[in-house]
Parts: C-alpha cells; sequence; structure tokens
C-alpha cells in the first residue's frame, strides 16, 4: 500500500506535470481553499485530539500556512527564474546561473501536536518546488490524520500528492522506499531513524527536531511583560510546542517574582479552574500524561501539581529550585510543567545552556544590551528571540530550523522551496572565441601557463573593478589575435 | 595508529576534545583570528609551491600546468575571494521589517557549528581537502583534516606543513585509512564534509545518524556528454577531450561517457583523434602533459573493464604498468548493459554510446542516476535548453566541461546519488554556519500583545488574524502579536 503510493507518486512527478509555474499555482491555491472551506472540521478533529481550542487553531495553525501558500503564489515566478551569479574573466560573455529544480518525489512525516502546520508547510513548500510528495500525518492525531486523508484528495492531485496513514509499521514500509528527500518533524530518536534509513538512498533530509528550549530571565527586565508572555508561550496547547519555552533559568533573589507573576497571570489567563477553562487543553493522550507526572515526581511543586488521568488533564505547574540533574532536566518536557533553575549570573546561565545539546529556541529576557550580545554571541541555537516567546516562529523570512540535536536543516516561506529544490549550476558557453580558450591546452609552455594563470586569478580587491577593466583588455586581445592571425 | 598533533602519539579522541575545548573557549569567533588563518593558509600555498608540486608529481605524475590551475591556484583563489569578502559575510542579514515589526528587529547570524571533519580525495588531493577547509575557517569552526591516504605524497606534506602554518589549537591532520576513518567517524562532529564514493557515502550518512550531524557528499557517477545537432566539431572535439583527458580521466566532473547520433560520430571520431594529437602528441606516454593513473589497483581496474567491453577501441587501449601509464582509449559500439556503463570510470576510457535521436538521448540519461555534471555540446540553443530542462544533474554546462567548477560564484554539488549540499565560494562558508533566526522585540505595545492572550474572544482572534496574515501588497508578514 505504501509502495503504491509513492511508486504512483513518481509516475505521477515523471509525467513532468508538477513542474510548469501554472500547475504549482493551481495546487496552491487549492490547498489554500481547504484550509478556508473546511475550517470549521479542521478544528473540531483538532478539539478532539489534543482539546485545543478553536481560537488557537487559526492563530497557531492555520495561518502560518496560507501566509506560506501566499508568499509562494506571489513570489514563484522569481523563485523559478534563473538567478545569474558573478562571472570572471574567461566566462565574461557566457551565461552563468542557478536555476532551482525540483527534487523529484518528497516524503513529509507530520507530527501530532500540530498535524496541519507541521504536514502541510513542508508540503507548500514542495508543491511549489514542482515535486511529488508523499504526505504521512501522525498517527497520534488520529483525528486530523483520517480528516486529512480525506480532504486532501478532494482539492489536490491525488496521485502526486497521496496521504499514508498508519503507525510505526506502515512509517517503517515507508521508509524502505527510495525517496528525493525525506522532512521529518518529531523527536530526535525517530529522527536519527529515519537519517539511517535516508542513507541507505542517498537521500538529504530535514529533521526538525526538539529539545529544551532555555528560557532567561534578567534581573534587569520588566518581570511583569516577560512572565505573562512566558505563560502564554509555556502553556498554549497545553505546553506540547517544540518552540515552547522548556525551563526558566533566573537569579534566585527573582524566583519569587517570577513565580508570582506567572501566577497572577494563570488566573487571568485560564481563571481559577483550569480545567473548566476553553482555553485550555489536554495532554494527547495517556502515555504522554503518565511520563509528564514522572517528571514532576521528586520536585518542589510552587504553583499546580493536580491532575484528572480521565481527561489526561494536568494543571499548569510551577517547579521551583529545580536541580541541574533532575530528571525533568534531562528531557524535553513538552507539557505545562515549567521548572525553575536557579543560576547566579550571566556567566553560569551561559555554561549551563553551552554544556547541554543544542536547542531548538532561546529565549531571553533583558533590557541590559550587553546581557543579550553576550547571549547572541556566547551560545548558540536553531533560533532566538529577546524579550518574547515563539513569535519568531511567524516571520516566515526568517529560516526556521534546528542545529546539532535539535535538527537538520531549516524551512518556512521562501527557505522551504530552497530546502526542497536543486539548485543546479548552469553555464552556458557558445563554441566560439576558441582563441581564448587554446591557452588552457597542452602541450604547456611557460607562456601559456602565465596567460592561463593571468585570466583565473582573482587577487586583486574588487571582483566588479577587475571584471570591467579586462573586459577592455580581453577585448584588446582577441582583436590584437586578428591582427596577429592577418599579418603574423 | 599515525596521527600529527601537537603532542606525539595523542589519541583521536584527544585530538578532537583538544579542538572543541579549543571551540568552547571561543577563540575562532573573532574575524580577526578568521583572516590570519586564512592568510596563514595563502602563505602555506605560496611559500611551499615546489613542494606541492612535486608531491602532487609522486602521487599522480600531475602533469605542472594541472597541478598549478586545478589545485594550487583554485585554492589560492577561494581563499582570496573569501578573504575579501569574509567581512560581509559575517554580517547578520536583516529579513522583512514593515508596518508592524519596525519596533523589531529581525535578521539572520551566520555562527560557527563546532568542530567539523573534512575527508579528501586522491584526485586532486590539495584541492578538495584545503577548499573545503577554507569555508570553514572562514565560519568560525576548528577543524580535522583527514586527507587520503591513497596521495600518500600530498598526504605527508599536508601533514607537515597544516600544524605549521595553522593554529595547532584548532586544526588538525589525522592520517590513516580505512580502519583510522572508520573509529574517527564513531565520534562526534558538527559537520562532516566527505568527498568520494557513494559506497563510503553510504557508511558515513549512517555514522553521521547516530549524532545527527549534517554533511555535505561531493561523490560522482557517471557525467554524461551530448553533442547534437549543428556545431563546430573540432572546437567541441578540443573541449571534450580536454576535460576528459585532464587528470587521465580522474576526476568527478570528467564527461564520462559521449552520446551522439551515428553521423555525427563519423565526424567526432577524426577530430578527437586530431585534438589528441594537438594536445599530446603522437606519443602521449612521451607528453609531460599527460597525468598517470594514480595506484596499480586502479590501474588493474581499468584494464579489466576494457577487457570485459562488448565495444570497439578505435583510439589508444595500450598502458604500462610500471609506470601507470593508460592511453587516451575511445571505445565504440556498445550499448548501455556494457561493462563500461555500469560503474564511474573514472579514467582516460572514453566510449561513445550512438543515438538516433535527442529524444533517445534524454530518455538514456534520465533512466540512470542523477550525475554530478551533464554536458551539451551544440550550437543549437533549443537543444541546449531541451537537455535543461528534461533532465537533472549537479552541474550543467553546454560547450565545455569542467569550467563551470571553478566559477566562485556557482555553487558546486551532487543531486540524488551524486552527492547533498554544495561549496566553492561563499557556498562553502554558508556550508559550515548555521543560519540562526534572531527577533529582538521590545516591550512595549503590550496592548497588541494583549490580543493574542486568553481568555480568547472572537474579536481579538478577527484583530490578531487580520493583523498576522500576509496582505494583498507588499506589507509582507506582520507580526503583531
Amino acid at each position: 500500500m505504501e509502495k503504491q503510493a509513492v511508486d504512483g507518486a513518481r509516475r505521477a512527478f515523471n509525467s513532468g506535470r508538477s513542474r510548469p509555474l501554472q500547475y504549482r499555482k493551481q495546487q496552491l491555491s487549492a490547498l489554500l481553499r481547504l484550509i478556508r472551506e473546511r475550517q470549521a472540521e479542521i478544528v473540531s478533529a483538532l478539539k478532539r485530539d489534543i482539546s485545543r481550542s478553536e481560537f488557537d487553531t487559526p492563530i497557531f495553525e492555520l495561518i502560518g500556512i496560507e501566509n506560506d501558500i501566499k508568499l509562494a503564489e506571489r513570489n514563484l515566478a522569481d523563485w523559478m527564474a534563473p538567478q545569474p551569479v558573478k562571472k570572471t574573466l574567461l566566462t565574461i560573455t557566457d551565461d552563468v546561473y542557478i536555476k532551482a529544480e525540483p527534487l523529484g518525489v518528497v516524503l513529509i512525516i507530520g507530527a501530532w501536536n500540530y498535524p496541519w502546520s507541521l504536514t502541510l508547510r513542508p508540503l507548500v513548500g514542495a508543491i511549489a518546488a514542482g515535486n511529488a510528495a508523499v504526505v504521512k500525518p501522525s498517527e497520534v492525531s488520529k483525528s486530523s490524520a483520517s480528516l486529512l486523508k480525506e480532504l486532501l484528495p478532494q482539492y489536490l492531485d491525488t496521485e502526486m500528492y497521496p496521504v499514508v496513514t498508519g503507525g510505526v509499521p506502515e512509517t517503517q514500509e515507508l521508509l524502505k522506499q527510495r525517496f528525493d528527500h525525506i522532512f521529518y518533524t518529531g523527536n530526535s530518536t525517530v529522527g536519527k531513524l529515519v537519517m539511517e534509513a535516508a542513507a541507505r538512498h542517498l537521500a538529504p533530509v530535514t529533521l526538525e527536531l526538539g529539545g529544551k528550549s532555555p528560557c532567561y530571565i534578567d534581573k534587569d527586565c520588566d518581570i511583569a511583560v516577560a512572565c505573562r508572555r512566558i505563560t502564554w508561550g509555556k502553556f498554549a496547547n497545553c505546553g506540547q510546542t517544540c518552540i515552547a519555552p522548556d525551563y526558566i533559568l533566573c537569579h534566585p533573589n527573582i524566583q519569587h517574582r517570577v513565580i508570582e507573576e506567572i501566577r497572577q497571570t494563570l488566573l487571568e489567563f485560564y481563571g481559577e479552574d483550569p480545567k473548566t477553562s476553553p482555553d485550555y487543553g489536554r495532554i494527547i493522550n495517556q502515555h504522554h500524561f503518565d511520563r509528564l507526572l514522572a517528571l514532576i515526581e521528586g520536585c518542589t511543586v510552587a504553583v499546580g501539581g493536580e491532575s484528572d488521568k480521565s481527561q489526561c488533564y494536568i494543571t499548569p505547574t510551577i517547579l521551583k529550585d529545580v536541580l541541574p540533574h533532575a530528571r525533568i532536566m534531562q528531557e524535553e518536557i513538552f507539557g505545562p510543567v515549567l521548572p525553575i533553575v536557579t543560576a547566579g549570573d550571566v556567566n553560569e546561565v551561559i555554561r549551563f545552556i553551552n554544556e547541554r545539546p543544542k536547542p531548538l529556541a532561546l529565549y531571553v529576557f533583558s533590557s541590559n544590551k550587553k546581557v543579550v550580545r553576550r547571549m547572541l554571541n556566547e551560545t548558540t541555537s536553531g533560533g532566538v528571540l529577546v524579550n518574547d516567546v515563539m513569535v519568531h516562529y511567524t516571520i516566515n523570512a526568517l529560516p526556521f530550523g534546528g542545529v546539532g540535536n535539535s535538527g537538520v536543516g531549516r524551512y518556512h516561506g521562501k527557505h522551504t522551496f530552497d530546502q526542497l529544490s536543486h539548485h543546479r549550476a548552469c553555464l552556458i558557453k557558445s563554441l566560439a572565441m576558441e582563441r581564448l580558450n587554446m591557452a588552457r591546452y597542452p602541450p604547456m609552455t611557460p607562456s601559456r601557463l602565465r596567460t592561463s594563470m593571468f585570466f583565473l586569478r582573482s587577487r586583486s580587491g574588487s571582483c566588479d573593478q577587475a571584471l570591467r577593466a579586462w573586459a577592455v583588455v580581453s577585448s584588446l586581445l582577441r582583436y590584437s589575435d586578428i591582427i596577429v592571425i592577418c599579418f603574423g | 595508529m599515525s596521527s600529527f598533533g601537537v603532542f606525539e602519539m595523542e589519541s583521536q579522541r584527544q585530538i578532537i576534545e583538544r579542538l572543541r575545548a579549543a571551540f568552547q573557549s571561543g577563540v575562532t569567533a573573532p574575524l580577526q583570528f578568521r583572516l590570519t588563518q586564512l592568510k596563514s593558509l595563502l602563505s602555506l600555498l605560496e611559500d611551499n609551491e615546489p613542494q606541492i608540486l612535486e608531491a602532487l608529481q609522486k602521487d599522480l605524475a600531475k602533469p605542472k600546468f594541472e597541478a598549478v590551475l586545478s589545485e594550487i591556484d583554485m585554492v589560492v583563489n577561494d581563499l582570496c575571494y573569501t578573504i575579501n569578502s569574509l567581512p560581509t559575510w559575517i554580517q547578520p542579514s536583516y529579513v522583512g521589517k514593515n508596518l508592524a515589526t519596525k519596533l523589531d528587529d529581525c535578521f539572520v547570524r551566520r555562527e560557527p557549528l563546532g568542530v567539523v571533519l573534512i575527508i579528501g580525495a586522491w584526485n586532486y588531493p590539495l584541492q578538495l581537502i584545503l577548499a573545503p577547509l577554507i569555508g570553514a575557517i572562514a565560519a568560525g569552526n576548528c577543524a580535522i583534516l583527514k586527507p587520503s591516504e591513497i596521495s600518500r605524497a600530498t598526504e605527508r606534506l599536508l601533514a607537515q606543513l597544516i600544524p605549521k602554518y595553522l593554529s595547532q589549537e584548532c586544526f588538525a591532520v589525522i592520517c590513516g585509512g580505512a580502519e583510522e576513518t572508520k573509529s574517527l567517524l564513531e565520534n562526534r562532529f558538527d559537520h562532516i564534509f566527505y568527498t568520494g564514493s557513494q559506497a563510503v557515502a553510504r557508511s558515513i550518512l549512517q555514522a553521521a545518524a547516530v549524532h545527527l550531524t549534517p554533511v555535505t557528499l561531493e561523490l560522482g557517477g557517471k557525467c554524461p556528454c551530448l553533442i547534437y545537432g549543428r556545431l563546430d566539431m573540432l572546437a567541441a572535439a578540443k573541449r571534450l577531450v580536454w576535460s576528459k583527458f585532464f587528470n587521465a580521466g580522474q576526476s568527478c566532473v570528467a564527461p564520462d561517457y559521449v552520446l551522439c547520433t551515428p553521423e555525427m560520430r563519423e565526424e567526432l571520431l577524426p577530430a578527437i583523434a586530431k585534438a589528441l594529437s594537438i594536445f599530446y602528441g603522437s606519443q602521449p606516454k612521451q607528453s609531460e602533459d599527460f597525468s598517470r593513473i594514480v595506484t596499480d589497483r586502479h590501474w588493474d581496474r581499468l584494464m579489466a573493464l576494457l577487457g570485459k567491453t562488448q565495444g570497439r577501441v578505435v583510439m589508444g587501449g595500450e598502458g604500462s604498468k610500471e609506470d601507470k601509464y593508460f592511453a587516451p582509449t575511445v571505445v565504440v559500439d556498445l550499448d548501455g548493459s556494457d561493462a563500461l556503463m555500469q560503474e564511474e570510470i573514472f579514467g582516460p576510457i572514453m566510449p561513445i554510446l550512438t543515438i538516433e535521436s535527442l529524444e533517445q538521448g534524454i530518455t538514456f540519461i534520465n533512466q540512470r542516476e542523477k550525475p554530478l555534471a551533464l554536458y551539451v555540446f551544440s550550437d543549437e540553443s533549443q537543444v541546449v535548453n531541451m537537455v535543461l530542462e528534461r533532465t537533472s544533474s549537479g552541474g550543467f554546462c553546454s560547450n565545455d566541461g569542467i569550467v563551470h567548477m571553478t566559477l566562485p560564484g556557482l555553487p558546486f554539488g551532487g543531486v540524488g546519488a551524486s552527492g547533498m549540499g554544495s561549496y566553492h565560494g561563499r557556498w562553502t562558508f554558508e556550508t559550515f554556519s548555521h543560519r540562526r533566526g534572531c527577533m529582538l522585540r521590545g516591550w512595549g505595545l503590550e496592548r497588541i500583545s494583549m490580543l493574542r492572550y486568553p481568555p480568547y474572544t472572537e474579536s481579538n482572534l478577527s484583530w490578531l488574524r487580520w493583523a498576522t496574515s500576509a496582505k494583498k501588497k507588499s506589507w509582507g508578514v506582520c507580526s503583531v502579536m
């Protein structure tokens, strides 16, 4: 079944119909219609899957897809056009450019926490780049997976973009097939398996993974605003966001204030009993619910800590004075539990962050430019956001992706198009001007070598100046060749 | 185990740990450090040209001309270009600021990855290891070089010279064969850059998967050369012969085989013969400008291929094992199932296959793995365009061979089985950098931020949607969150 889908997609790709600009735009606008026309059904599916608030869905999932589609529709002709590059002296009359080309058949493996965005945004790029794509939504978000399987064929070219549903065995079967690129969003463990499977066919991969995204609150900042923004980012989707602030680092002296500000904000957002708030979600399933409760064990609960197994409900929880070696600090939390680790100064914070795997996102709250500069210069992460959380995700001009353990590759906006294209280097020459070429042919003489080196060397400062100067000289040389032929 | 580090008999692990500590200390980050190292590398090449030429002569009998142009000068050019451009490249690039994000700063920083591993190849033993190193240094990384053990003289020279010119804290050369490479790959690197064969590439990717290490693979394959339509046959033959027999055919971008109609083949063969005689004389073995095969084993492989072919040898075919000379050879009357068409030739054997039409030629090419380079010789632009549109390859060059990889503005790399990633010029710098998306917000406009907070309301939602969706005109993406 999986093999059939892949073979069909390859046949469709080989037919060449996914290449023309018109086709790509058509498919993209059909995808846009899907999102707009079927929003109500998507919202219900997400409610069933993850108790997602109907207000979170457009903002967190659908707008990103829409923006990517609109950006591609507006700019696709430009993206597909050859991009000329700087020439050298010998190629001054040639056409030199880079041309974006489709790769072929792309496999897109989605995740369960934002099942629409994380599956369809890569698809937007795949379509824009002229590829076929096999879409494998996460089986954990069951309703979304089956809705996608039902809806996509109603809007898109079914053969070109088949949806394959299923669990681990189906995914493994898919990974045995040959793809021209594999785009995976999920955790590092499976990410390694995907990369290993891709290695067999020498397929390139994009891995959008996760990790523990640190959130540093400096003494010198607007703590109230900081805490409000952090609370919003941490507890949206019940903490199940790859770029949620995973844990807080702050000076022991402000820990209490931070806890109080967050507690106050939680009241404003979700009321006395978040369980009854329509805006507060649930944990996706029992397995993750149990995992999170185990992480809380042994830690000091400052706020929350209650849970209800029957609803997979965990109240927004803050843990204080968490030790670096605590279990909760060893894995990505991915839930509504916020540990606070205290650190004496910025040096300690930087050291703490650098001792750990490179995170997907780093958050810094500070009004002190020096602190901000140090954090930017002395750490690394997929992305970094100062004085807010998560919203960098909405700027599709920024490349979104991890580094090290948090991932390989990047996407959003044009970056997805680039990631799923082959940028082919093209040199279009003519057979004329053979005399200029003579210098490079054997048999070698010192003077021929000197001439070749003269033309190929780029020692002087500005390429432009050199080019202009030698455009003149090379014309003269050509002219002199003719003179030599006539009179030589 | 032969490793050359600061301390004698340092193990691989110790070298890697030392480099990692140096990286973490931040010493490679400043622009000044990077420029100093790059300029030192330039001095290494300028001060040691005779020794380099001698090593290349020993390894491949590389003619001085080829060695200067394709090894030393390529690296020198890339170095100069990088040194001049680096101050610009490391600047953050600002992105899409519009009305709503005027109070925010959004930019992309290029950051070093850490400790990278560069594995070289034997056919251009200097260029293929130093060109990646340029970008690794420029991007602020520490690097371990693992030159090919097959080009032994160059390996030894690099092991001797690199520690003399570059910071020994940050750059090391590790020598050895398959065993040493295997154990090296068990360590974690922040990027692995490999040039070589597909078979080894698979095991490198698998080793990289364990640590989620990104890789660049510069592989090979069979680069087709299509000759079709109206053209100046002698000019085409010269360029074809030059690119095919440069380095005795041992280039990843050498035209591997030729496709043309039977009529064109009649014109092509004498043109090739003429070009060969102009270039290498009547006795290529005596010509100083023709290289040798790198090892006995490779020479044997090529001879065996000739032995197995169903085709007819019309030029060359002879060789002498003592000096690893293999004559420029042309084979005709063979088809796609021939022994010469199953693997990358990587030697001075040129099979010429006939096709009835351009369509047939394109189909033939597309039935095979995507090559590193694809060549078309034709004066008819519609022929060139048709091949360009209907095929895929790492790079494409019409009416010449190899030279597209000398242009610093073009990314050099494969696609599909011919590789992943690209480099040269700025592309090497980008390969060894992490593009970090950065956003700096202020504290103000919290009233607008409040639109996004719970308790959620329909009216807040519709304001937010308006504010954050892309507009028809060139507002780009607004972020008023």
